[in-house]
């Protein structure tokens, strides 16, 4: 069986498993990295949202055989780590996780790793577009909450923003 | 006029507990106890109301649990903090944290000192461990607190003892019980010393619920820690020894069932895959990973025989439901004003589709699952495998949402059997596909209404509701009214829905002669109350009538209302939400706000939403979505009795006006040739970010009323506010929900292979 190696929050791992196998199951199935999370499995629902490198990512769409050694996938559990020691929060998480327990958006609580991933990556993407969060990129994000935790979703991206 | 508010309105404070024998302090209460319980002449039982003090469901519910003898437990631990299992089911909607609020209140401990987790199937709780018609908090309220006072008193004796001061001179404080010098000990130590050897009854007298510093006050999530972190465990979470990833191959056609698997052998071989077997509901596939499970899935060959509804559409459902409609009351003379309503099938799928682990082999079954009714699992996967009841565990585990879908327990029994056919722990998730197309919907239903009226006068109303069978066959949380419902043709399942039907569907208005009734037909979809039941649509037919009638008088919808309302919380909550709302204020043409009420679950609320319907919103393109009249605003009031947690009730109002929204506007199921065409969330049209509300303020009002159910109870309102507005908008009434039924949104996937595979583009989507 093929060997794949690449790099999850921050360790290198590796596994041996046919290369068309997608991420989210190595992660997963054989990794025991739950945080991200299965919710329709062809990239729609973006509960599976994780970063590659720094952008968002789903998982459930990427062959595992198409990740190199050096490629670094961040889940959930590695968000914290991502943000420097002194910017991260009372509960020593990343700001953007502060700024969700700060509003209380959870409920069920099953979209929330994506939904965290992808506020995160998207105050990144504007920023590097030189700008702030707009109504119509909150309107934008794909990411499904059953729960309808909406609001609060978009009232903690703009929280988090302004943390990050 | 008023409605009654039941028979819980008698502020008793005095109650009798127990303290169990054992190492540490292990305070009991019966969870008969609801408001009027045991008297403190010991061990009476609660009388039960006449039928006619029976408000709603939520009495039912509590009813169903009282006259039986079932204990809940606070334990005192030695570090200090206290635990307590919940007989109940955490999906989402906060009861976890408060219950840990009530018993921090109690005991005087911070709410993070008090660890809450769910109990396991406890048969001796019979009726009383079903989660279900947002009762757990009306039902817990008294039972919850007197345990945890118990518990307390039991620390104060101890601590009368170590501080050689009366108990009665002693305070507590977060934790410590504290001396009139100062001198303090904290629960921790005093908990062995507070432990009893024989069970003991004690007399207990509750907090005066006006001294409250915790319960009332907004409190975040107990679990949104792991749920941010993404340490949460749902059941897919699980890390099970050797319980390998599962799938189940279905058939082309709803409930279609194998005849033959072709090509075995060779899907066997395929990597990673273990094992291949056949059971009722399909082939069931296990494999080192869900990836591998969905190619093995595809790739095999199989037989069918169709299932009960094959070659059908959902105009055919409606054709039957038509059918079996019955004819609507006369009304009092007078001039008329009806409506035909339509209402589609719609899922209740959740984020955390459909899934259980088990591990049934040598003669005992173990089951992980998020059930709300764990008793009746239990009794059915006895008998599904074979497995004598003693011998089955059922752990109950978290679950990534409900709305109706976990009262019933099939994952847990195909899980059961799956693992019993092939003699290997097994993991079982449904594939999104299988929970959107085979998971249980709402079902289609029509409602019919004649009003008539004379003047400024409504003289009768009547209302006439026709729907595809809505499974109760989960029963009451026992196994014994389960299986009453379970009695052939819908036979047994008929009084339930009847029962549950004229205890939900209030009409809040004193409109003359007033009628409802329900037909139910057709028992071969696979359905399930889903969040708020029958209300949602019995609800929007009514204010889209009463919205006419105002019409017809020439009078404004908000004053139409106040002058019928017979429900004073409820003309409170609404002149609350008009005034939040602005109601009646200048809005450009195209724009309208719409009106809903609903009176359930103990409590009340209005909803009045703002919905924008202009050619230039409703055409907006957003890639792979339906947009459509967009709600711009939203108001939601609800008197819920006394709000545990308001932050976690302001909570269950977004998710409720969300839900109202899809109902309406956006979210159906589409029956063609035998099975439901929605796959994904890419076909079924849940509102998402582009759709909900930019603006949603929600009030919860200050109530002295006994606490009330608040986890479905701002859907009816919410669905039926967006109609009205949408109404008003474009001068319309509509017919039919949602609104867009008659557009196919998407392209269907296909029935054959069940199940769609998994993108390998992702990298080229990053952002
Ligand atoms: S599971 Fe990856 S997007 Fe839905
Ligand atoms: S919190 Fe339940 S699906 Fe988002």
């Amino acid at each position: 069986m093929p060997e794949q190696t690449f790099v999850v929050n921050g360790e290198r791992v590796t596994v041996d498993v046919e290369d068309n196998v997608r991420v989210l199951w190595v992660l997963r199935d054989l990794l025991g990295v739950t945080g991200p999370k299965y919710g329709c499995g062809i990239n729609v629902c973006k509960a599976c949202t994780s970063h590659i490198n720094g952008k968002a990512f789903n998982p459930c769409a990427v062959p595992v055989g198409d990740l190199s050694a050096d490629d670094e996938v961040t889940t959930i559990e590695g968000l914290p780590a991502q943000a420097a020691e002194e910017a991260r929060g009372d509960h020593g998480l990343h700001p953007m996780q502060e700024a969700w327990l700060e509003r209380d958006v959870v409920q069920c609580g099953y979209c929330q790793p994506g939904q965290i991933m992808a506020a995160v990556a998207l105050v990144r993407k504007v920023r590097d577009e030189g700008r702030t969060i707009t109504d119509a990129d909150l309107d934008g994000i794909r990411n499904i909450c059953r729960c309808g935790t909406y609001t609060r979703i978009r009232e903690a991206i703009r929280d988090g923003e302004t943390r990050m | 006029m008023t409605t009654t508010d039941g028979p819980h309105t008698v502020n008793r404070r005095k109650f009798i507990g127990y303290l169990l024998g054992g190492a540490t302090v292990v305070a009991a209460a019966d969870l008969g106890l609801f408001g009027r319980g045991a008297t403190a002449d010991a061990g009476e039982l609660p009388t039960l109301p006449q039928p006619a003090e029976i408000a709603d469901l939520s009495d039912l519910l509590t009813l169903a649990a009282a006259p039986t003898s079932q204990l809940i437990t606070v334990t005192i631990n030695d570090d200090g903090t206290a635990s307590f299992e919940l007989p109940r089911t955490e999906v989402g909607q906060g009861i976890t944290t408060a219950a840990a609020m009530l018993i921090a209140e109690e005991l005087d401990l911070p709410v993070d000192k008090v660890h809450v987790t769910l109990a396991p199937a406890r048969p001796e709780l019979l009726f009383n461990q079903i989660t279900g018609g947002s009762n757990t908090i009306h039902a817990m309220y008294t039972p919850i607190r007197v345990a945890a006072a118990v518990a307390k008193g039991a620390l104060l004796q101890a601590a009368a003892t170590v501080l050689g001061d009366s108990a009665n001179k002693l305070t507590s404080h977060l934790g410590h019980i504290v001396a009139p010098d100062g001198r303090r000990v904290d629960y921790g130590r005093l908990s062995a010393l507070a432990a009893k050897e024989e069970p003991e009854a004690v007399e207990v007298q509750l907090k005066d619920e006006g001294s409250h510093g915790v319960v009332g006050t907004p409190v975040n999530r107990i679990d949104a820690l792991d749920a941010v972190t993404g340490t949460k465990r749902f059941a897919t979470d699980l890390d099970v020894a050797d319980a390998l990833p599962t799938m189940v191959c279905r058939a082309p056609t709803l409930n279609g069932t194998p005849n033959a698997v072709n090509n075995a052998d060779e899907v066997r071989n395929m990597p990673g895959v273990t094992h291949v077997a056949t059971i009722p509901t399909g082939v069931a596939v296990r494999a080192a990973t869900f990836g591998q499970c969905i190619d093995a899935v595809r790739a095999l060959d199989v037989s069918w025989k169709d299932g009960p509804v094959a070659g059908m559409s959902d105009e055919d459902a409606l054709a039957g439901v038509r059918a079996a409609e019955a004819p609507v009351p006369e009304l009092p003379a007078g001039e008329t004003v009806s409506g035909d309503f339509t209402f589609w099938f719609r899922s209740n799928s959740a984020m955390d589709t459909n899934s259980a682990v088990a591990d049934v082999r040598d003669g005992r079954a173990e089951i992980w699952a998020s059930l709300k009714n764990p008793n009746v699992a239990q009794g059915r996967i006895a008998e599904a495998v074979g497995v004598p009841l003693n011998n089955v565990t059922v752990h109950v585990v978290q679950g990534g949402g409900s709305f109706g879908r976990r009262l019933f327990d099939e994952p847990a029994i195909e899980a059961a059997r799956i693992s019993h056919t092939m003699g290997v722990p097994v993991k079982l998730m449904w594939h999104r596909a299988d929970d959107a197309r085979v998971g249980r919907t709402h079902p289609l239903a029509t409602s019919r209404i004649r009003a008539s009226y004379s003047g400024d006068t409504v003289l009768g109303f009547q209302q006439a509701h026709t729907s595809v069978e809505t499974d109760f066959r989960h029963g009451l949380g026992d196994i014994i009214t389960a299986k009453a419902a379970d009695l052939p043709a819908g036979l047994g399942n008929l009084p339930f829905a009847q029962v549950i039907f004229h205890l939900t569907t209030i009409l809040p208005y004193d409109f003359g002669a007033v009628g409802q009734s329900l037909v139910e037909t057709d028992t071969r979809f696979n359905t399930s109350s889903m969040r708020n039941i029958y209300s949602p649509d019995v609800r929007t037919a009514n204010e889209l009538i009463v919205d006419r009638l105002a019409q017809r008088m020439g009078t404004d919808p908000l004053e139409f209302r106040l002058s019928h309302l017979r429900n004073g919380r409820l003309r409170t909550a609404l002149e609350t939400a008009a005034e939040k709302a602005e109601w009646g204020k200048d809005l450009p043409e195209g724009v309208a706000q719409g009106i809903g009420v609903h009176v359930e679950y103990k409590g009340v609320t209005a909803c009045i939403m703002e919905i924008d319907c202009r050619p230039e919103t409703v055409n907006r393109k957003v890639r792979n979505a339906v947009t459509g009249p967009r709600v711009t605003k939203a108001t939601m009031v609800i008197d819920c009795g006394r709000a545990i947690n308001p932050r976690g009730v302001e909570a269950q109002m977004q998710g409720c006006v969300n839900d109202g929204i899809a109902m309406t506007l956006t979210s159906s199921l589409h029956l063609r040739d035998g099975h439901f065409q929605e796959a994904s969330w890419d076909n079924y049209f849940y509102t998402r970010q582009w759709n909900t509300p930019p603006e949603l303020d929600v009030v919860v009002l200050e109530s002295t009323e006994p606490p009330g159910g608040v986890g479905e109870a701002g859907v009816a309102a919410s669905a039926a506010a967006a109609a009205c507005a949408y109404a008003r908008a474009t001068g319309t009434m509509p017919t039919e929900f949602p609104i867009n039924h008659q557009t196919l949104s998407f392209e269907p996937k296909p029935y054959t292979p069940p199940v769609p595979q998994s993108p390998t583009d992702g990298l080229e989507h990053t952002y």
